[in-house]
């Protein structure tokens, strides 16, 4: 028998948290802090630089914008299959949540894709200094977003399980999936700006 | 909310090191940390040969490591420059930081917040796997054709991007370790904001606790600084990227062929951003474990226990904002070096403030000089003597001699050996009594401290002399080839003789501990008259700690309460209202 943890599913009133609430904004905290080492990177490697392509000129740009498109739209698709779990909602839920994991597949494809053309010309990391944090910044990106599917898939397969067990911990895990997949996506936004357009 | 008066309940695992308990995860930390700090050790013991007798061969175990390391037991310059970088490696990143946060934080602090686990119980399981899994990582890079990583615990660019494929094992071991501690700093941090008992306030909250609240928020902020440096190193190394590599580098008279355009600052940057608040990290949970066993010791309430709190909150903030005092000869110019030397000038400040008010805490204190008091009182002087010594390498006109010379080891060991260990040592005596319901035997002990004290001194000291004389910290032969050095090379095998006297005298140390976890003496479950809710629970705790979960009524350092008739009030302990105390104070 297991022993019963506190606030783990219901507010703390004092602090009016419950565990895994603080627990998720905890990680998002150190994750703003590995991706933001590697955006001050991008500058200091930017700056001392003696010449920096624009970005537009080597990379995919309307590849790179309807990805943008693709994970705005699996941000809206998550935060809504939270919102039907709010409203009891189970069959919306898993239509959404499934829609917003088919969005980030795509999105996956598309890199590839992406990725392939490139080493179809011969750009390799190894090119060049501007190739080399694209490669690494976005694939650090894909295989978060990797993550996340992975998670959005296990809420999925045992779903209607945990629902059933215990809905409000099943929307709380529903709640803390969504805020790091709208991470995953913000970063996106803020990549695709810095590589595709400067 | 759900009962909490459940029976005393099994772990999920009946296998010890899969169970999820912080206090069984506790123990697997710190027997894994100690076999480290043993490892870390043992290697320095052999580079301390080389040191005091360089080119003679090793005796007796020369010919255990082999040709390619140490022809005829000789040892060669690349295997000194990999036990180097892999003692400081192990030390810091495998040994000091997983007993202070890992086990001390593991064990304690849900216990001392009256909680009956962690926030997240199999999180915390995992990180202590995944820092396993890192050390596994990191001792596999020995058997790495080249050997283990030798760039220095720093790994500095461009040398480590060009090195041997034990960086590479390095690098992959630090990700490993950075996943581990930030599971472990979220599950601290949640645990001490959420899970605390009824009427504990974050003022009443014991010093040690807030030690580790804000060690696991530097844990969390700083270590991925290394993960993303880790990652761009591996990039450099195995996608032929240049991050660190500059343009034009010649390597063997050869031109390097990269696409060049890149920073060997940067690493040092990114490296050293997370490595400052590290060394906050190595001693903040260790001024927590002394606050605790001088509370206790001197029977009186620690002196200024808002001020120290304050100070360590500061502190933490401010580690973020002196990395680059390791880098004043890098040079990043002036300017930045004035800013950084402003900022460690301001960051002495906090420590000083925490050392005066445990040291004033001892006046007029009624002291008994238990084993772990000892630890306790040798703490004090010696952070102090390795915090006064740390001084003059703040300032960037006199950091300018002293830079990279045995200087800068003496003054971080009187930190790191002579200040956490032996908080280290005196939590070990201190809590064993909580782990196992028996003490520590007391005559050992005593022989320990005294050996340790004497011999850690007898290593470390004489380093400042060597430090002055202007002998380099990384040199294969100790100073040999320099003249100017030659009137203090004695000093090595001081040192030496000392370093391996010091070995001698952690035997009773470890035959005491495991002599004393099955045959030490029994005591009784508040063995020291202790005011804090770790002593509320049975020696050893049950799987969920406390049967109900303790309230707290007051302040965490309730000793010699004036008209009460003990000399100390556990915290949790219920008084009603203007009942014993006030009449007769």
């Amino acid at each position: 028998m297991q022993i019963n943890i506190p606030y783990a599913t219901e507010t703390r009133p004092d602090t009016g948290l419950h565990n895994a609430k603080l627990g998720i904004w905890l990680f998002l905290a150190s994750e703003v802090m590995l991706f933001g080492v590697l955006f001050s990177s991008y500058v200091l490697l930017r700056v001392g630089a003696e010449s920096w392509p624009r970005g537009a000129d080597i990379l995919d740009v309307p590849l790179g914008a309807i990805n943008t498109i693709i994970l705005i739209a699996s941000s809206i698709t998550m935060v809504r299959s939270w919102t039907s779990l709010l409203k009891n909602d189970f069959k919306n839920f898993r239509l959404l949540l499934s829609t917003t994991e088919l969005l980030g597949v795509i999105f996956l494809v598309v890199k590839c894709a992406e990725y392939r053309l490139k080493f179809e010309h011969g750009l390799y990391p190894s090119g060049s200094t501007f190739l080399a944090i694209y490669f690494t910044m976005t694939g650090l990106h894909a295989l978060h977003l990797l993550g996340g599917i992975v998670v959005n898939a296990y809420h999925l397969v045992s779903g209607k399980r945990q629902w059933n067990l215990n809905p409000e911990k099943f929307t709380h895990r529903i709640e803390a999936a969504g805020l790091y997949w709208h991470f995953v996506d913000l970063i996106w936004i803020i990549l695709f700006p810095l590589l595709y357009l400067t | 909310m759900e009962n909490h008066e459940t029976q005393i309940s099994k772990p999920k695992s009946r296998l010890f090191f899969l169970s999820t308990d912080h206090k069984t995860i506790g123990i697997l930390y710190g027997f894994t940390g100690l076999l480290f700090l043993l490892l870390g050790f043992s290697i320095m013991m052999l580079m301390r040969w080389q040191l005091a007798f360089p080119g003679q061969p090793i005796p007796f175990i020369g010919s255990w490591f082999g040709q390619d390391r140490a022809p005829g037991g000789i040892m060669l310059p690349e295997f000194y420059n990999q036990l180097g970088a892999m003692h400081g490696t192990i030390m810091v990143f495998l040994g000091v930081v997983p007993i202070v946060v890992g086990a001390f934080g593991n064990y304690l602090v849900p216990l001392q917040i009256g909680a009956p686990d962690m926030a997240f119980p199999k999180l915390n399981l995992m990180s202590y796997w995944l820092y396993v899994l890192g050390g596994l990582c990191a001792l596999s890079s020995f058997f790495m054709p080249g050997g283990a990583a030798q760039s220095g615990w720093t790994s500095y660019p461009p040398l480590a991007d060009i090195a041997t494929a034990g960086q590479t094992f390095w690098l992959i071991a630090i990700i490993f370790l950075a996943l581990s501690s930030m599971l472990n700093s979220i599950n601290i941090i949640t645990t001490i904001v959420q899970l605390r008992a009824k009427g504990l306030t974050f003022m009443r909250l014991p010093f040690f606790v807030w030690a580790q609240f804000v060690t696991g928020f530097l844990l969390l902020l700083a270590f991925p600084a290394l993960e993303a440096a880790s990652v761009l190193q591996l990039m450099d190394r195995l996608a032929g990227t240049s991050f660190f590599l500059p343009s034009g580098l010649v390597v063997s008279g050869q031109p390097l062929s990269v696409s060049g355009g890149g920073s060997p600052l940067l690493w040092q940057h990114l490296f050293w951003f997370l490595a400052h608040p590290e060394v906050y990290v190595l001693i903040l949970p260790a001024m927590g474990i002394v606050a605790e066993i001088l509370a206790n010791n001197t029977r009186k309430p620690l002196w200024g226990y808002r001020s120290m709190v304050y100070a360590t909150i500061f502190l933490g903030f401010m580690s973020f904002l002196v990395w680059a005092h390791h880098m004043f000869l890098t040079g990043m110019g002036t300017i930045i070096s004035g800013f950084f030397q402003a900022t460690t000038m301001i960051i002495s400040i906090p420590s000083v403030v925490i050392l005066l008010a445990l040291l004033i805490s001892l006046w007029g204190g009624s002291i008994r000089f238990t084993t772990p008091m000892l630890f306790a009182l040798a703490f004090l002087p010696m952070f102090g003597i390795g915090g006064l010594t740390g001084l003059p390498l703040g300032l960037t006109i006199s950091d300018i001699p002293l830079h990279d010379t045995y200087y800068v080891i003496g003054h971080f060991h009187y930190i790191v050996a002579l200040g956490t260990v032996f908080a280290i040592f005196g939590g070990i005596y201190y809590w064993f009594p909580k782990l196992t319901g028996r003490k520590m035997n007391d005559a050992l002990g005593r022989i320990h401290f005294a050996g340790s004290l004497i011999f850690m001194n007898g290593v470390f000291f004489p380093m400042f002399i060597l430090g002055l004389a202007g002998v380099s910290r990384r040199l294969w032969d100790g100073g040999a080839q320099y003249q100017f050095a030659q009137h203090v090379l004695h000093w090595h095998e001081f040192m030496s003789i000392s370093a391996w006297l010091l070995a001698v005298f952690q035997i009773p140390f470890i035959v005491n501990l495991f002599w004393s976890i099955r045959k030490g003496k029994k005591v009784r479950e508040n063995y020291w008259d202790a005011t804090t809710l770790e002593w509320a629970a049975s020696s050893p705790p049950p799987h969920g700690n406390f049967f109900p979960l303790p309230e707290v009524y007051r302040s965490p350092y309730e000793y010699s309460v004036p008209g009460y008739t003990e000399d100390f009030l556990p915290q949790n302990r219920f008084m009603e209202e203007g009942s014993g105390l006030k009449e007769k104070g």
